[in-house]
């Protein structure tokens, strides 16, 4: 059978394992051209192109409204794009029904036909397809298995908990071993505690099974957690595609800085090939950006306290006041107003060092920003 | 120590609880307020419902000369009318159940799939009937059925047949009648459980690769079902002690339960019998009630099984 091997409920998967396991079969690569959908006259995609490639765990991001659900239902074949062509391998499926798609998919409120038990929900695909009654029982077995719900094949699907129901979602979507798995939000309905651990779980998973993933989400942390790049959506468009780790540290947009991690935004001159706070000259790790108004992207925890006597070379030093402080157990935040009046917040941990000089409320401090962690991004409207 | 081990005994033991005898009395009042709060609701059902079937099913056991016998019973079994009676009043309610099935589930489907304006809208055609009387509606169909009716002069002049087609005044007007007349009461909870249907359960079946006729048989058909098995129970049990339509359609013809009581009682003025004719209603009603939710139950238990 294809794909028994890798099925293999094994907690740790050894290095020999992992070669055999990561290039699956179905993996196969996506590329959207010039998707456009409008709503009557409401554009809701605009000239939108995407490649995802084979195996790849892609993540559509962005708030509701950004359009990243209705690019997932085009994937999926239930919404009708205007324009623009999907290829999966180098087949065009714009125009394919979402029976004939072979594209898996973990539905926000899971969708588990409640009218059947969980070996019938996970069997539906595999009956679909006229997989003899045995081949099934052992494959829904197996996705029983990989989900850790072994032995719940006769329960009703009204008695599960929600996250046994997420499982068996999950399940079902990868059962017939599609080329693609796209998920909508799969885990917001699910609790805090759950939902970190089913995001630690679906990684893994995806690891194992190495099956191409567009995952929608409206969670920054979520996207960051899990994906291997993440695609950040405004308006119907991508503002940008990047490694998690390259969308925190160089966002490129005000709106990708805004909406990934905690930003503050303070406004600064590019003139004469040097960038200025209003009088005070700001030292970027990058090229200094054409002349104009642009934004420093200040992060809380890459800001610091600094004393007078330190030497300031690399650091950029803002003087400001207290507003505040909050005790956090683990960390503090510090909220601190700039000579503008300019709200910044800094965030560190509860260091014995940093705890014994712990600013007061109105206290006049100094923060360091280091040269090499200042973003600027242009300013937007 | 073993002043402390006493305490712990003490304070463990039964009926030891603090303030026990005080909670005991509180939980007793609050269930005497709550039967006082129910009261007049118990007693309404009592005055309205049990009184008055008990009071029937005491008649039907008195005969016309008063005595206390079985007769009004035996006589279902001896006179073949009864029999025959009965048989057509279950004729009629199964044909119009069916009819109004294979009207309303296509109808029922259409709403539920429409778009919100458009649904409200050709909801108010379905309901808009049901707020007209039933006897002007019935007598419409009379109008439009009958020998020189409507229907009957429009297939003549366009020379679709020769003889009219006897449609009023006979089962088949009886059929016409009931069936439009019951309709509403089949569509609207149909419609109502289909508009409860998870549309994504519909897009899960379709992407895990069943075609949309195989996702309307294995998924919404199976979903839509409590729906159809309700609305199907009440056209059914109406059906059962319809009077108005097939008093006026049947031509005379067509004798159904309640007619036979209503001649019983107020041609013959025999309380007795019309009271067991009641009865044996009533049971049979009750019994297929039974027979319904039973299959219901088994149907919500029992997991999907084709092949």
């Amino acid at each position: 059978m294809r794909g028994g091997a890798k099925r293999r409920p094994a907690p740790s998967v050894s290095a020999r394992e992992k070669t055999i396991l990561s290039i699956a079969p179905s993996a196969l690569p996506i590329s959207m051209r010039r998707i456009e959908k409008r709503f009557g006259s409401v554009p809701v995609l605009r000239d939108l192109n995407l490649d995802v490639e084979a195996g790849e765990f892609l993540t559509l991001l962005g708030p509701s409204g950004s359009g990243k659900t209705t690019l997932l239902m085009i994937l999926a074949g239930f919404v009708r794009a205007n324009g623009g062509s999907i290829k999966v391998g180098g087949d065009e499926i714009i125009t394919t029904p979402p029976h004939r798609r072979n594209i898996g998919m973990v539905f926000q409120n899971y969708a588990l036909f409640p009218h059947m038990n969980v070996f019938h929900n996970i069997a539906f695909p595999l009956k679909q397809r006229g997989v003899a009654a045995a081949e099934t029982a052992q494959r829904v077995e197996k996705a029983l298995e990989l989900v850790k719900l072994q032995g719940l094949g006769e329960r009703r699907v009204d008695q599960l908990s929600g996250g046994q129901r997420q499982r068996v979602a999950l399940a079902r979507a990868i059962v017939f071993e599609p080329r693609i798995v796209l998920m909508d939000e799969p885990l917001s309905a699910l609790d805090k505690g759950l939902r970190e651990h089913m995001q630690i779980e679906l990684r893994a998973l995806h690891r194992r099974l190495g099956m191409t993933t567009v995952y929608v989400t409206h969670d920054q942390r979520e996207a960051i957690t899990m994906s291997d790049r993440i695609a950040v959506m405004n308006g119907g468009r991508i503002e940008q595609l990047d490694r998690p780790e390259t969308l925190y540290a160089a966002p490129k947009t005000q709106f990708v800085a805004g909406f990934i991690g905690e930003s503050n935004f303070i406004p600064v001159e590019s003139r004469n090939g040097s960038v200025w706070y209003q009088d005070r000259l700001i030292q970027t790790g990058a090229q200094t950006p054409p002349a104009g108004p642009h934004l420093m992207v200040v992060r809380p925890e890459k800001l610091r306290l600094v004393t007078a006597t330190e030497p300031s070379t690399g650091t950029n030093v803002l003087d400001a006041t207290v507003s505040d402080i909050i005790y956090q157990g683990d960390s503090f935040v510090c909220y601190a107003s700039l000579s503008d009046g300019r709200q910044l917040t800094l965030r560190d941990y509860c260091r014995s060092d940093v705890l014994a000089r712990l600013p007061a409320p109105g206290q006049p401090i100094m923060l360091g920003l280091d040269a090499k962690d200042t973003i600027l991004v242009a300013a937007e409207g | 120590m073993s002043a402390q081990s006493l305490l712990l005994k003490e304070a463990a033991g039964p009926g030891q609880d603090l303030n026990a005898q005080a909670l005991r009395a509180d939980a007793r009042r609050e269930s005497l307020r709550l039967l006082a709060l129910l009261a007049p609701s118990l007693f309404l059902v009592c005055a309205i419902i049990i009184v008055p079937i008990g009071w029937l099913f005491w008649l039907s056991l008195f005969d016309e000369t008063g005595a206390f016998s079985a007769a009004n019973y035996a006589r279902f079994f001896e006179q073949a009318s009864y029999i025959k009676t009965f048989i057509t009043t279950f004729k009629v309610a199964f044909i119009v159940t069916g009819a109004c099935v294979l009207l309303g589930y296509p109808l029922a489907y259409m709403l539920s799939q429409l778009p919100r304006r458009a649904a409200s809208i050709c909801l108010i055609f379905v309901i808009l009937p049901f707020w007209t009387s039933v006897l002007v509606r019935t007598y419409a169909w009379l109008v439009i059925l009958q020998r020189k009716g409507l229907i009957n002069s429009w297939l003549i002049d366009l020379g679709v047949i020769s003889q009219p087609l006897s449609l009023a005044n006979n089962f088949s007007g009886v059929v016409i009648g009931m069936t439009h007349i019951l309709l509403p009461f089949l569509v609207l909870p149909l419609y109502a459980s289909m508009k409860t249907i998870d549309t994504d359960c519909l897009r899960a079946g379709m992407n895990l690769g069943a075609g949309p006729a195989a996702t309307f048989r294995q998924i919404f058909f199976p979903l839509s079902l409590p729906g159809l098995a309700s609305g199907v129970v009440i056209v059914f049990v109406l059906c059962l002690g319809f009077f108005v339509t097939p008093a006026l359609m049947g031509g005379g013809k067509v004798v159904m339960w309640a007619m036979r009581m209503e001649q019983t009682t107020s041609l013959y003025s025999n309380w007795g019998a019309g009271a067991a004719l009641g009865v044996v209603l009533l049971v049979v009603t009750l019994a297929l009630l039974g027979l319904f939710q039973w299959l219901l139950g088994a149907r919500a238990t029992g997991v999907w099984s084709s092949r």
